[in-house]
């Protein structure tokens, strides 16, 4: 506790240079690339979470009804495919927010590093999973225990990953926080993880109850073939409920993720754009609603209308979502600009000075020996010393095996032998070294007293 | 410096990506880009075994989709996670590195992405209308016909990926001229290709005969044409994947001579290279070994035999993936940032004010009498950790101690200071050192201290982060004040 406090007081916000190399893009275009990527890529990671805790729900209820594990082999059909799509579709969003917040992300990265790195482990674990309990629907048909525990485990994989993700983009949006956080675990209960977390999750169940109504209406379905109970009628208006229902939650924990926000990136136009958005998807709730309450024929009626409306929440949200990160990171990244000017403008300062210590070298009347000295100590002393034996003989032995014998020690520098049982092999030096080098090495270890 | 340094201390950080990269090269080449067109033709071969009223022999059709399927589930789960896990790997052990790439090669990157997504569209419409194309001869050609458009997008994406390392080892490009058409006239691009084509080619049969033994009956006709088949396969390219090698290995030298004059004269690399025409006639040579027995004694053939060959396979392809990396170092990217991520023009202020004083995180910023240890331990984080580990694999403490004898004594502090300056004259694979006298004898203390302590390093994901009070916000603002 009294250290915590203490490190508490210390933290300050670091500022790191920056990459000096211009953005590829434009910003506002990298900007809209990653919102829309990043939707694009969520829709299919919720598609694929909240399939895969339908298909768990179902296949238990499949336990006592038949007809519910019809219904949950037919969703988890979908997963495989969905995930596919969520891991390809993730790139995009990956490569834009990593060329727009290099520092902040890669930060981040490194400070949860194992847990981060855990995601390509548990990801593709979970993915096996998917695929194993998928093709032993026939095999596992008197096991189903067995069959059920494959899934809850890929299921439980799928909820914890949500956290790392989140975490992360969580943690890079304060770099005060940086110097207080040890290890995953300490980043992840920073403020706002859980709220947004469970935001998610609801968000899932939201979007697949909107794909199991399209999926169960299509035309060329064979359904009466798959369901012998079941109608398109029902499971439509079951999509519809989970819709719904996931949807009115998301009302009240909307709120929660605002209100736990850090202050640092609220403003104006953040509220603005959430409360539109929120707003939007109130008609496509209550359209939803009439379509539960009507029957067979109206249940499709304001179906793409449902779909549009709550596309345009979504898009919303994720403006809302980007629009805090600029908020929130704004200040930062200006004194990193600053910071990095200022570093290329030591290095201009420092790059004549060392010219000029190099020319000062160079330029001093050196006898040969001394010139030789000076080859010798920018290549050799790693591994010589005048006197002592380090990796290779001291320049004292060098002097006596090859007294009067210039052409055999510079075609050893060139080209080393293998003499010595006890050393490493001497690196050859002939690339490096031209003629005058050689000539002004030989002259300082030949004379060397 | 700028980041903080992930580290992993008994595994290293480098094996970690190659492990990791190794692992998605295996499965791209093998079961994608290879295997693609190996199963399309084998489907191929199915329609034209059938029957005239037929529409293929089904039970070979059978076969073939079983092998598509091992492919297609591996490809999809571990070949795709690899690929992203390569990108997190280097992400957390180079960021800076990998951060000035996406930069700079945002569109290569962006193509690739756009290729990769069709490929892996491609493969699941190719593998789940599989058995509803059986219902047709006409569906089953055009289905066929798209196993042929999935085996040229695979290559795509390789070919992609292969110029995009291109850029990495090649000089001068990066301060010239940054487009994406450099990587393709790389000296060592088109050797590259001519090598990976029929090398992925070769590893595909091989995984594919393996397969075809798992999932056929012994003394079954089915098993015996289709390692009949696979075997024809594995003959026609193995001679042709080693012809690609040799190339790919005359090419190599010269490509790294414009590199970096001096690394073909570092004996670790030269005993790689050497190996590496061994390792190339080992590979194909097991695997004409099994072709023969495969199409003249095809009987003999158990699936434990095929066994060696995938292993001998994966041993080839692992094999030019480490001399392929040997060959970048000491630079990440070529001339312009080296492996311990600072940029090589940097390097005049460091050795000026010394790497401490510029390091955003560290818990010392300059070197006193009492602090060497941990300022050299913080030097050691900056400048060696990305490739060195404290007590693991390739620790510093070994090959100091190999290089001065291996006899276990305590090191001499003052011979590794002074060998610092001069790192990279002797060893060209190795960057230069960053800092300044003062910090290279701190290196060289906390170097002694970890021989004699055994004390490990932890990376910022354990110990988290200090920073430099020099590079806070509000020194900044102070200074600008
Ligand atoms: C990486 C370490 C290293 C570097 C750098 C190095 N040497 Fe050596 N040198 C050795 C070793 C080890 C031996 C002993 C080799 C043996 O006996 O097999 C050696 C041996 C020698 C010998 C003795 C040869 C003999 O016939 O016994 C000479 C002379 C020599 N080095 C000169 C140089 C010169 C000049 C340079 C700089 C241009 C240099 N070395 C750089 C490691 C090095
Ligand atoms: C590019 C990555 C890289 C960096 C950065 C690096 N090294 Fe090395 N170092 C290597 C490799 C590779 C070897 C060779 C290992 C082998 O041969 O098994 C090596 C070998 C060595 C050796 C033994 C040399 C010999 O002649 O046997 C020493 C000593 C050494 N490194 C010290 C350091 C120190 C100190 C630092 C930090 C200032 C450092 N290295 C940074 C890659 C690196």
């Amino acid at each position: 506790m009294l250290t915590s406090l203490f490190i508490a007081l210390q933290s300050a916000t670091p500022v790191p240079k920056d990459i000096p190399l211009p953005l590829p893009l434009p910003e506002w275009l990298l900007i809209f690339l990653l919102v829309v990527s990043f939707l694009v890529h969520i829709l299919f990671v919720n598609l694929m979470v909240g399939g895969s805790l339908l298909t768990l729900w179902s296949q238990i209820k499949g336990l006592k009804n038949k007809e519910y594990d019809i219904l949950a082999h037919e969703i988890a059909t979908t997963i495989t495919v969905n995930k596919s799509m969520a891991v390809v579709m993730g790139i995009a969003p990956l490569l834009c927010i990593n060329v727009l917040y290099t520092i902040y992300f890669y930060s981040a990265n490194a400070l949860t590093g194992l847990m981060w790195l855990a995601v390509i482990p548990l990801v593709t674990v979970a993915f096996l999973l998917t695929y194993l309990h998928k093709y032993t629907w026939k095999l596992l048909e008197n096991n189903k225990p067995v069959h059920i525990s494959i899934l809850a485990v890929a299921v439980i994989i799928f909820l914890f990953i949500p956290f790392i993700f989140l975490t992360n983009i969580n943690l890079m949006l304060f770099p005060e926080k940086w110097a207080l956080v040890k290890g995953f675990f300490s980043a992840m209960t920073l403020p706002n993880v859980f709220p947004r977390y469970f935001h998610f999750i609801f968000a899932s169940l939201s979007i697949t109850g909107l794909f199991l109504h399209w999926y169960m209406g299509r035309k060329n379905y064979p359904f009466d073939t798959i369901f012998p109970t079941f109608s398109r009628y029902e499971l439509k208006k079951k999509g519809y409920s989970l819709t719904l229902v996931a949807s009115v939650i998301q009302f009240l924990i909307g709120p929660l993720v605002l209100l736990t926000l850090p202050s640092k990136g609220l403003g104006w136009n953040l509220v603005l754009v959430i409360f539109i958005g929120a707003a939007i998807a109130i008609p496509a709730m209550w359209m939803m609603w009439k379509g539960i309450q009507g029957d067979e024929r109206t249940i499709d009626k304001d179906f793409k209308k449902v779909l549009i409306l709550m596309t345009i929440t979504v898009v919303f949200m994720g403006t809302g979502r980007q629009i805090y990160r600029s908020n929130a990171l704004e200040k930062h990244r200006e004194l990193v600009r600053l910071k990095t000017d200022e570093f290329q403008q030591i290095k201009k300062d420092a790059i004549p000075k060392s010219k000029e210590a190099k020319a000062q070298e160079s330029t001093a009347n050196l006898t040969e020996a001394q010139k030789g000295e000076n080859v010798f100590k920018q290549n050799c002393t790693a591994c010589h010393k005048p006197d002592v034996k380090l990796v290779g003989p001291p320049v004292i032995e060098m002097a006596s095996i090859y007294k009067g014998n210039k052409a055999g020690l510079q075609s050893w520098i060139k080209k080393p032998g293998k003499k010595r049982a006890d050393a490493p092999q001497m690196p050859g030096f002939e690339s490096q070294l031209n003629q005058e080098q050689l000539d002004q090495l030989a002259e300082y270890i030949l004379t060397i007293k | 410096m700028d980041f903080p340094m992930f580290h992993l201390d008994w595994l290293n950080n480098r094996m970690l990506i190659a492990i990791i990269a190794i692992l998605h090269v295996i499965i791209n080449h093998g079961l994608a880009v290879g295997f693609m067109p190996f199963v399309t033709w084998l489907e191929q071969r199915g329609v034209s075994r059938s029957g005239k009223d037929q529409i293929t022999d089904l039970e070979w059709d059978k076969m073939v989709y079983k092998i598509m399927k091992v492919a297609f589930i591996i490809t999809t789960t571990i070949g795709a996670m690899t690929g992203v896990g390569i990108w997190f790997s280097v992400a957390l052990v180079s960021p800076a590195s990998i951060g000035s790439l996406i930069r700079v090669f945002f569109w290569a990157w962006f193509t690739e992405w756009i290729v990769f997504v069709t490929e892996v569209i491609l493969i699941m419409v190719y593998f789940l209308t599989w058995k509803n194309s059986n219902s047709s001869l006409k569906a089953k050609i055009r289905h066929i016909n798209f196993g042929w458009y999935l085996s040229i997008f695979s290559w795509i994406t390789m070919a992609i990926i292969v110029s995009i390392l291109g850029f990495m080892m090649d000089p001068g490009n990066w301060q010239t001229h940054h487009s994406l058409l450099n990587g393709f006239t790389n000296p060592i691009y088109l050797p590259q290709l001519l090598f990976r084509t029929p090398t992925a080619m070769l590893v595909a049969g091989i995984f594919g005969m393996f397969l075809i033994t798992l999932f056929t009956k012994k003394d079954t006709n089915l098993r015996t044409s289709a390692v009949k088949y696979a075997s024809k396969w594995l003959l026609l390219w193995a001679p042709i994947s080693l012809i690609g090698a040799f190339i790919y290995y005359r090419a190599m030298p010269e490509a790294m001579t414009a590199n970096l004059s001096t690394a073909v004269g570092t004996i670790t690399f030269a005993q790689y290279y050497n190996t590496l025409l061994y390792v190339a006639f080992a590979g194909a040579g097991l695997t004409i070994i099994i072709g023969i027995i495969g199409v003249y004694k095809t009987k003999l053939l158990k699936p434990y035999m095929v066994v060696i060959p995938v292993v001998t396979a994966i041993a080839y392809l692992g094999f030019f993936e480490r001399v392929r990396e040997f060959i970048r170092k000491p630079y990440v990217i070529s001339q312009y940032m080296y492996s311990n991520l600072l940029l090589k023009d940097d390097y005049v202020v460091y050795k000026q004010d010394g790497v401490l004083k510029h390091a955003t995180y560290t818990t010392v910023n300059e070197v006193t009498e009492e602090n060497k240890v941990e300022a050299g331990k913080n030097v050691f984080t900056i400048a060696c950790s990305r490739c060195h580990t404290a007590q693991g694999v390739n620790s510093v403490v070994y090959v100091f101690d190999r290089m001065y004898g291996g006899t276990g004594k305590p090191l001499d502090i003052a011979s590794m200071a002074a060998y610092m300056p001069n790192m990279h004259t002797g060893r060209t694979f190795m960057p230069e050192f960053p800092g300044n006298e003062k910090e290279a004898e701190a290196l060289a203390t906390y170097i002694r201290y970890l021989q004699q302590t055994g004390d490990v390093l932890e990376g910022a994901q354990e110990e988290g982060i200090t920073i430099n009070p020099n590079n806070t916000a509000s020194a900044l603002i102070n200074k600008k004040k």
